[in-house]
């Protein structure tokens, strides 16, 4: 069986509540589910003994700006054992924009679930550090959403005195 | 001719010691090399035995801000990035002077976004301003012949009685 089938299948099976949904760009396998089920479905990605998805190569997100669920938060995903990568997806609404950490699944998404929460401000739940990694912990924005300027807002960056 | 011949000759010079500090002084500038991102490769270059900035006094590349008179901050200076820049900038001693090397550190360059300080003259005074990106090593010598020059009609009594933020003003005019 193809290896994308066979991921398909498994995840039929064990979750038949979480609305999957597949689509292939570029002969990329992406998979949508509802993000309630996000860790459960990456806890078991990594740890069926057939697949071993053992590398969470990024985490981020796009802003959709007008759509209903306005952020989509996306994983990208590696299996050494198939030199496979998936591409999984979840919808977020801006009215409860947080999502479960994957951080207990990986440890490397603890620093990528903390650049998303920076640009996006997405909020990873049960995540053990959540705090800003590249702006200024004071800073209130959100640079890569779609509605901040590109120059940013003045005076929200402070400069030292001259 | 040269200094030698005049000393051979008459045993003695007579001149400023103004004019002697002066002289001193702008050729032996230590840089403090602030190198931040890809211009410091530039730097580095101009440190090399083929541009040879020892030719002009300056090979001494201090990495303490204390021990230095010239800053050359090389690189795109990010907001939260400026802090440490002034910090370091006022560990300096005085007399002091800044070399804003490459377009990005005088202008914000390609990255015209919001996390990009559009000029550190915003919040440093500086000397020189040097075009490129990156600038070419001689176009560094010539920023620093630039402020050689500017360091050989600095007069001790252009310092004289004033407060720190006035000797700022007078050094950076
Ligand atoms: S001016 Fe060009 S070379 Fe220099 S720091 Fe900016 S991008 Fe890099």
């Amino acid at each position: 069986m193809e290896l994308k089938d066979l991921i398909s299948q498994k995840l039929e099976s064990n979750f038949p509540e979480a609305e999957l949904e597949y689509s292939e760009y570029r002969g990329e396998l992406n998979i949508k589910f509802n993000k309630k089920f996000v860790n459960s479905i990456c806890k078991f990605l990594k740890q069926d003994s057939e697949l071993e998805f053992l590398l969470c190569e990024d985490v981020t997100a796009v802003d959709w700006a007008k759509r209903k669920n306005r952020f989509t938060v996306v994983y990208h995903i590696f299996s050494l054992k198939h030199n496979f990568r998936l591409v999984l997806k979840a919808d977020v609404d801006e009215s409860d924009c947080s999502i479960d950490t994957v951080s207990s699944v990986w440890k490397t998404s603890d620093w990528q679930e903390r650049e998303t929460y920076d640009m996006y401000g997405i909020k990873f739940n049960n995540h053990p550090d959540l705090r800003r990694i590249y702006m200024p912990e004071e800073f209130e924005y959100y640079p890569l959403r779609k509605d901040f300027p590109l120059m940013g807002i003045p005076g929200s960056l402070p400069l030292p005195k001259k | 001719m040269g200094l030698e011949a005049k000393l051979d000759s008459d045993g003695f010079l007579v001149t400023q010691l103004d004019t002697v500090v002066a002289w001193a002084r702008k050729n032996s500038v230590y840089p403090m090399p602030m190198g931040i991102s890809c211009c410091a490769i530039e730097m580095m270059a101009a440190a090399d035995p083929k541009y040879d900035i020892a030719r002009f006094g300056s090979e001494v590349m201090r990495f303490t801000p204390r021990q230095c008179d010239l800053m050359i901050v090389a690189g795109t200076v990010t907001y939260k990035m400026s802090h440490v820049v002034r910090k370091i900038y006022e560990q300096m001693p005085d007399p002091k002077w800044v070399i804003a090397m490459g377009a990005c550190t005088s202008t914000g360059g390609m990255y015209r976004s919001y996390s990009v300080v559009q000029g550190i003259d915003q919040f440093l005074p500086v000397d020189v301003y040097l075009a490129g990106c990156p600038p070419r090593p001689d176009n560094l010598l010539n920023a620093l012949i630039q402020i050689q020059n500017k360091i050989g009609r600095t007069r001790a009594k252009d310092f004289q009685n004033l407060k720190l933020p006035e000797l700022n003003v007078i050094q950076n005019n």
